[in-house]
C-alpha cells in the first residue's frame, strides 16, 4: 500500500517537473525568438529618426505651381551625371489631361525635359496638370527592405541612398519601388536613384531640381522642426502621398493631388 | 548608337499607354524565368523521391535514385542563372557574407546551401556509401580511387553500419521534405512579397510555386525514367508510370485549384490594378497563359491523366500518353514561370500602360544562355548516372 502511494507521489513530481521544463523551454524559446525578431526587424520594417540633432527630411511638391517647363529634370541629369538617353531618370514630369469623356491621357516625353505640347484639342479637355515625380524617400521603403546586401540604406536624415561600391545589381530594389524611381545605371551597372542631392544638402545647398524651379513648386525641409517652411506648408494645405495604400511611409507630399495620379 | 539603346528606343516607340520612363527596360529577363523553373524541378523531384522513402511507396523504388540524382543535377546549376544575370556578378559573394536580414533574396544562399549540403549530398552519400565501397574494391585504376575518395574513407560495410546508413538517410529525408517545401515556397515568396507589383503580390504565391514545383519535378522524373530505360534498352515498368501518374494527377488538381482560386479572388476583389491585369492576361499573356499554361500544360494533361485513372488502355498507348503528358506539363510550368516573371514586368506600375519584351538570342541574358543552363543539368545527370548507376547498386535486405 505504502509502496504504491510513494510511486504515485513520484509520478506526480515527475509530471510537474515535466510541465515546468516544458513551460520554461517555451518561455526561453519565445524570448530568444522575440529578441531575434526585434533586433533584426526581419518581418517589420521601418526607418526611424535616430539622431535628434539632425534634420529628418521631407519634400513637398505643389502641383498647382508646376508649369511643366522640365528645368528640374534637366538640372537633375546634369548635376547627378544621369545618362541623357530617355530611359534613365531620377526625376521626371508627367502631364495629365483628363478629357471630357472621362478618359485620361498621360505623357512624359523624354521625362518632360524638352517641355510639353498639348496634343488633345482644347474643346475636349476637362482639365490638365503636371506632376513632377522623384524618389519619395520613404521611411518604410520597400527598396531598402528587399536589398539582399544592404547596399541601399537610409541616411540619418531619412534620405534613401545607394552604396555604389556595394550594390550587386540584382535589380530587386527596382522591382520593389512602386513609384518607378529606380533604374540600373548603364555605365556604372548598379542601381541609381534620386539622393535629394545629398552632396549638396551636406554643403547647405538646395537640391538641383529645387534650385532651378522657376515657380518654387518643389521644396524640402525638416519634418522635425515644427517651425520649418515645410511643416507650415503641410499644416496649411491638404496634401497627400502617392499610393498611400501601400504604406511605404512616403515623405514626398503632394499639394492638390488629383485621383488620376499614381 | 549602342545596340542596347537602339533596342530600348524600339521598345519605347512601341510602348502602349503610359509607362514610367524608367520602366522601359525589363529588369529580369529569361534567366529569371529559368531560375524558379530549375529550383522547382529540384524541389519536385526530391519530394517524389521522399514519397518512396518516407511513405514506403515500394512501387516507386526504380525512380528513387533517379529522382535524387536529377534533383542534384539541377540544384548544382540553380544559382548560375541568378549569378549571371547580376550586373555585378563578381560581388555575388556579398550576399553570403553580409546578408541583409530583411531581404527575402538574402536568405537564398543559405536555403540553397542547406538544401545542397545537408539534405541532398548527405542523403545521396548515405544511400550510395555501401555501393561505393563495393565498387572501389571491384574497380581498378583511377575509378577505384574516385570511389574511395567519394566514400570519404568510411569503408565499414558491416550490416550494423549499413543499417545506420539507412537510418540516418531516413532522418535526412524526413528533414528534407520540409526543406524542399521551404526551398521552393521561398522562391515564391521572393515574388509574392513585392507589394509594388499586384501581379506578384499574393500570399498564395509561395504555395502556388510549391505545387507547380511538385508538378514539374514529378513530370521530369517520369520523363527521365522513361528516357533512361529506353537508352538502357530496359522495359519501362508501366506500373511505375501509373503510380507516378496518379501522384501527378492529384498534385496537378491541387495546383490547378490553387491557381484558379487565386485568379477568382483577384477578379472578384477587382482592386485598382484589375483593369491593367485584365488587359495583360487577355493581351500580352494570352498565348503563354491561356494556351501554353492553361490548355497545353494543365487542362490537356489533367483530362489525359483522369482518363488513365479510369481506363486502362493498352500498355504501349499508356506509355506514350505518359510521355506526352510529362512534356506538356513541363511546358506548362515553364510558361507559368514566364507568366509570373515576365508578365509581372510588362505592365507599368502606373497601371496605365505596357512595355514589351523581346528576348535576344545571344549575350549573357539571351535565349542561348538560358538554354545552356537548362541543358547543362541534363549533362550533369548523365555523368552522375554513369558515376553512380542506380541499377548497379548493392541490393540491401530490408
Amino acid at each position: 500500500m505504502s509502496q504504491s502511494t510513494s510511486a504515485m507521489g513520484n509520478e506526480k513530481i515527475k509530471s510537474s517537473r515535466r510541465k515546468f521544463l516544458k513551460s520554461a523551454a517555451t518561455l526561453a524559446g519565445a524570448t530568444i525568438g522575440y529578441s531575434w525578431l526585434k533586433s533584426s526587424q526581419v518581418l517589420l520594417f521601418a526607418a526611424e529618426p535616430k539622431d535628434e540633432s539632425l534634420p529628418w527630411y521631407g519634400i513637398v511638391i505643389d502641383i498647382e505651381k508646376c508649369i511643366g517647363c522640365g528645368s528640374c529634370a534637366k538640372a537633375c541629369k546634369k548635376e547627378n551625371d544621369v545618362p541623357i538617353e530617355p530611359f534613365f531618370f531620377r526625376t521626371w514630369i508627367e502631364q495629365y489631361t483628363v478629357k471630357n469623356d472621362g478618359s485620361v491621357n498621360i505623357v512624359s516625353p523624354n521625362g518632360g525635359i524638352d517641355g510639353f505640347e498639348q496634343t488633345v484639342p482644347d474643346e475636349d479637355i476637362f482639365k490638365s496638370f503636371f506632376v513632377p515625380k522623384m524618389c519619395n524617400h520613404c521611411s518604410k521603403s520597400p527598396c531598402i527592405q528587399v536589398c539582399p546586401v544592404g547596399a541601399t540604406y537610409d541616411s540619418p536624415e531619412g534620405v534613401v541612398l545607394i552604396d555604389e561600391k556595394y550594390c550587386i545589381g540584382c535589380r530587386y530594389c527596382v522591382q520593389a519601388c512602386p513609384y518607378g524611381c529606380r533604374f540600373i545605371h548603364p555605365v556604372k551597372k548598379v542601381a541609381n536613384k534620386c539622393t535629394l542631392c545629398y552632396h549638396r544638402l551636406k554643403k547647405n545647398l538646395t537640391p538641383a531640381c529645387m534650385e532651378v524651379c522657376p515657380t518654387g513648386a518643389r521644396m524640402y525641409g525638416n519634418l522635425r522642426d515644427k517651425n520649418s517652411e515645410l511643416v507650415k506648408f503641410l499644416k496649411e494645405h491638404t496634401t497627400q502621398v502617392l499610393r498611400p495604400n501601400l504604406n511605404t511611409g512616403a515623405k514626398l507630399y503632394y499639394n492638390a493631388l488629383s485621383s488620376e495620379v499614381r | 548608337m549602342e545596340p542596347h539603346y537602339q533596342h530600348l528606343y524600339e521598345i519605347l516607340a512601341n510602348a502602349q499607354g503610359y509607362i514610367f520612363p524608367n520602366e522601359i527596360d525589363l529588369q529580369w529577363g529569361i534567366l529569371i524565368v529559368v531560375y524558379p523553373f530549375i529550383t522547382g524541378l529540384v524541389a519536385g523531384a526530391f519530394i517524389l523521391a521522399s514519397l518512396e522513402r518516407v511513405f514506403k511507396v515500394k512501387i516507386l523504388k526504380p525512380t528513387y535514385q533517379i529522382a535524387l540524382l536529377t534533383a542534384l543535377s539541377f540544384l548544382l546549376v540553380a544559382t548560375m542563372p541568378l549569378i549571371s544575370h547580376l550586373s555585378q556578378p563578381q560581388r555575388a559573394y556579398e550576399i553570403m557574407i553580409t546578408p541583409h536580414s530583411s531581404s527575402a533574396m538574402a536568405i537564398f544562399g543559405f536555403v540553397y546551401l542547406w538544401y545542397l549540403m545537408v539534405v541532398l549530398l548527405l542523403e545521396i552519400w548515405f544511400d550510395y556509401r555501401h555501393s561505393m565501397v563495393v565498387w572501389s574494391n571491384e574497380k581498378k585504376g583511377v575509378m577505384k580511387w574516385v570511389y574511395k575518395i567519394l566514400t570519404l574513407g568510411v569503408s565499414d560495410i558491416s550490416p550494423r553500419t549499413v543499417k545506420w546508413d539507412r537510418k540516418l538517410g531516413y532522418i535526412i529525408t524526413v528533414v528534407g521534405i520540409p526543406s524542399a517545401f521551404i526551398l521552393h515556397g521561398y522562391v515564391g515568396f521572393i515574388f509574392g512579397s513585392i507589394k509594388a507589383n499586384p501581379w506578384w503580390s499574393t500570399p498564395l504565391m509561395p504555395i502556388i510555386f510549391l505545387f507547380s514545383a511538385m508538378v514539374s519535378g514529378i513530370s521530369l522524373v517520369m520523363l527521365v525514367y522513361m528516357v533512361i530505360s529506353h537508352i538502357r534498352k530496359k522495359v519501362i515498368d508501366v506500373n511505375v508510370l501509373d503510380a507516378i501518374g496518379k501522384y501527378l494527377f492529384f498534385v496537378l488538381i491541387l495546383d490547378f485549384t490553387l491557381e484558379g482560386l487565386d485568379q477568382i479572388q483577384r477578379i472578384y476583389e477587382a482592386e485598382e490594378s484589375f483593369e491593367i491585369i485584365k488587359l495583360l492576361v487577355s493581351g500580352k499573356l494570352y498565348l503563354t497563359l491561356f494556351v501554353a499554361q492553361g490548355l497545353v500544360g494543365t487542362i490537356i494533361p489533367l483530362i489525359t491523366l483522369a482518363f488513365l485513372q479510369f481506363y486502362k488502355h493498352k500498355i504501349k498507348l499508356r506509355k506514350t500518353m505518359y510521355f506526352i503528358v510529362s512534356i506538356l506539363v513541363l511546358i506548362g510550368v515553364y510558361s507559368m514561370r514566364w507568366n509570373v516573371v515576365i508578365g509581372g514586368q510588362l505592365f507599368s506600375k502606373s497601371f496605365s500602360g505596357f512595355t514589351s519584351f523581346k528576348v535576344g538570342l545571344i549575350g549573357l541574358d539571351g535565349t542561348l544562355m538560358a538554354a545552356f543552363w537548362l541543358v547543362l543539368p541534363i549533362g550533369i545527370l548523365a555523368f552522375l548516372l554513369w558515376l553512380l548507376p542506380p541499377w548497379k547498386m548493392v541490393e540491401e535486405e530490408e
